[in-house]
């Protein structure tokens, strides 16, 4: 892969002040990948702080309730931290020592991102510093505290819509003036290459354990998997080892917000054209004169204007499928699964919840459906109280 | 290729060059500052296409861009902008945006219009060495210098840099954003030292210079030295009315530029 491409898409259309700094974490993240103490590190990391392998959960009431495929869960929810997140930190900040880095930022928009960076930091006793758009502050107010608890900086950002995009921005311009000392930990397959290839690396511990996990429950390949997609971070995960088994069907679904069609919406594979943008080129949500566009979703976790470049790729050359879901049939949903089986998810994975109901009905009881739960969703219980017109405040 | 309008910039005297933000508050009051500029002695002029998300900008200049996009400043209107200003004067006049606005445009369609109405050149932070090839054989094509930076993290690189460089250098003289510094650390005799070198284009410093003795500091140092968000900042106060007090800024700051 010449240049961090994926076909057309990728690439590292940064500032000069960051290229070097990129180049050096290119090699180091070479260097470590390989290297078997690197690999031992994060692997028990991974179990015995993160919690892995996570568990792949039949879900026998809801692939009753809809008469089709077997429904299977990958529960990154049940991770420590609450997400699929913390796959991804531990093997960033794992890389930040070992290049000698004493202070880590991150963006984050749920703030999912920004806890488990956090967490990771404290951890291994890095200073952390994120940045979140102050609209997102406000939607997530607990996981501001959360973070600060973990023993974080947490700046809210003023600039532009306020929301994940922005704090990108911030954090990349923050890294401009303390590249020495510093790491982006970037939260998703997004940005300059290497990120999207680090993040797709640290997350694909979804799919192995997923494909190793229903082998030996089933004995079969499932027939589609599934994960929402915001920059597409779990989505990756869910998808990589998956790519080279041509019958596995990949969906991707993206926040809609209010719907495709009302410019209240995030869904950038249906809405977005290309561009270069955050370091990379791909799909973007931007008008004629390629300003970015605001975008809306229920989720600050998917209220990204953009999608990862690899993502992009994956949909050109038509190996994956990426569907719209609307803000009213995530609730749906969110609200179907806590019932169903049990499980409060969070409002992101409730997209991938409710394209699934769509789709398991129309399949027959020999298809398979492994539909990610990325996150838990205690973080957006008081959000959707007030969506049902609940005055409920945390 | 050396376009013939930016080294006329640098003849025989070191260069004053300024920025403002097309539309920063209105279009016309952006034609009037940029002609208190020229008429203040300015060198060349930086034409900001203001852009969304400006991630190499500081917030001064962050600001100029809200105004100017919340005032209906666009890429085309921007392009007639320039195009009145070349009626008026021949000074050099280079274009400075982030790459999606240049890329949704069309790199073609784009530097035709540039060829067409006189703009010479092209920056863009976004757009480091490595990722120029895609725009600069097009660029080339039409007689329109992209402007390449180089950072105080830019070390070895300087050397690739440099050579392939076009029109001018832009050298940033600081860690992070664009904005007013009051101490400019970094090491500029040094990396000014290997630009000339391997370079064949004259070099200019920018980034948080403001004061006439900053200005004739970094004059020494190199051929030229660019002011943004210090005159932005003239705009954000005075907004539709900054024409008299660019001039006096830009009066003080190229008389100390060309002493």
């Amino acid at each position: 892969m010449a240049n961090g491409r994926y076909g057309d898409f990728g690439g590292q259309y940064i500032p000069e002040t960051l290229m070097n700094e990129i180049h050096k974490l290119e090699e180091a993240y070479e260097r470590f990948s390989k290297d078997p103490d690197f690999i031992r590190e994060l692997d028990e990391l991974n179990r015995q702080y993160a919690g892995r392998p996570s568990l792949l959960y039949y879900a026998d009431k809801m692939t009753k309730d809809l008469g089709g495929a077997k429904i299977y869960f990958k529960r990154e929810d049940l991770n420590h931290t609450g997400s699929h997140k913390i796959n991804n930190v531990l093997g960033q900040c794992l890389l930040a020592k070992k290049m000698g880095k004493t202070r880590i930022i991150a963006e984050t928009g749920a703030g999912q991102h920004g806890v488990a960076a956090a967490t990771a930091a404290a951890l291994m006793g890095l200073e952390c510093e994120v940045f979140m758009g102050k609209e997102d502050t406000i939607r997530q107010a607990l996981n501001v505290y959360r973070m600060e608890l973990l023993g974080a900086k947490v700046n809210p950002v003023t600039t532009g819509t306020m929301t994940l995009k922005d704090a990108v921005n911030e954090a990349m311009r923050d890294w401009t003036t303390r590249v020495d000392d510093t790491l982006y930990v970037l939260g998703s397959v997004m940005g300059p290459h290497p990120f999207p290839m680090i993040v797709r690396d640290f997350q694909s511990v979804i799919s192995k354990e997923a494909r190793e996990q229903i082998l030996e429950l089933e004995g079969k390949l499932p027939t589609a998997v599934m994960a929402c997609v915001g920059g597409g971070s779990n989505a990756m995960g869910m998808f990589y080892n998956f790519i080279n088994d041509k019958d596995v069907r990949l969906i991707g679904c993206e926040a809609a917000g209010r719907g495709v069609d009302t410019g209240e919406t995030a869904a950038t594979i249906a809405t977005g054209s290309l561009g270069i943008f955050h370091g990379m080129k791909s799909l973007f949500c931007q008008n004629e004169y390629g300003q970015i566009a605001p975008v809306y979703s229920i989720s600050a976790g998917l209220d990204y204007p953009g999608i990862g470049p690899e993502h992009a790729h994956l949909h050109e050359i038509g190996r994956a499928e990426y569907v719209p879901v609307t803000d009213d049939e995530a609730v749906d949903a969110f609200e179907y699964i806590a019932r169903t089986e049990g499980i409060i998810c969070a409002i992101e994975s409730a997209h991938a919840v409710a394209h699934m109901m769509k789709i398991a009905p129309k399949m027959s009881k020999d298809d398979i459906i492994i539909c990610c739960l990325s996150g838990r969703g205690d973080k957006d219980v008081a959000a959707i109280a007030r969506y049902r017109g609940i005055d409920l405040h945390e | 290729m050396n376009n013939s309008r930016i080294q006329s910039a640098f003849t025989n005297k070191k260069a004053f060059i300024g920025f403002l933000t097309a539309g920063d508050p209105t279009y016309e009051s952006s034609f009037d500052n940029i002609m208190a500029m020229v008429k203040a002695g300015a060198d060349l002029i930086e034409i900001g296409i203001p852009f969304s998300d400006p991630i190499a900008e500081g917030p001064v200049i962050q600001n100029a861009d809200v105004r100017a996009l919340a005032n209906g400043m666009t890429t085309d209107k921007a392009f007639e902008l320039a195009a009145r200003v070349r009626k008026e004067t021949d000074i050099p006049l280079v274009f400075m945006t982030y790459l999606n606005p240049v890329f949704k445009y069309g790199y073609d369609r784009f530097f035709a219009k540039c060829a067409e109405i006189g703009v010479d050149g092209l920056i863009c932070p976004d757009m480091p060495f490595e990722e120029k090839r895609e725009a600069d054989e097009i660029a080339k094509s039409h007689g329109i210098s992209i402007i390449s930076m180089i950072a105080p993290t830019s070390e070895e690189r300087i050397k690739s840099i440099a050579e392939s460089a076009e029109g001018f250098l832009y050298i940033v003289s600081s860690l992070g954003v664009t904005g007013v510094r009051s101490e400019i650390k970094t090491d500029l005799a040094s990396i000014m030292e290997s630009v000339k070198k391997y370079a064949h284009v004259p070099a200019a410093i920018g980034f948080g210079i403001s004061t006439p003795e900053q200005a004739e500091k970094m004059s020494k140092l190199a051929d030229g030295v660019i002011v943004g968000s210090a005159i932005v900042r003239i705009i954000e106060k005075y907004g539709e009315n900054s024409a008299d007090e660019i001039f006096k800024y830009v009066k003080s700051m190229t008389d100390a530029v060309h002493k």
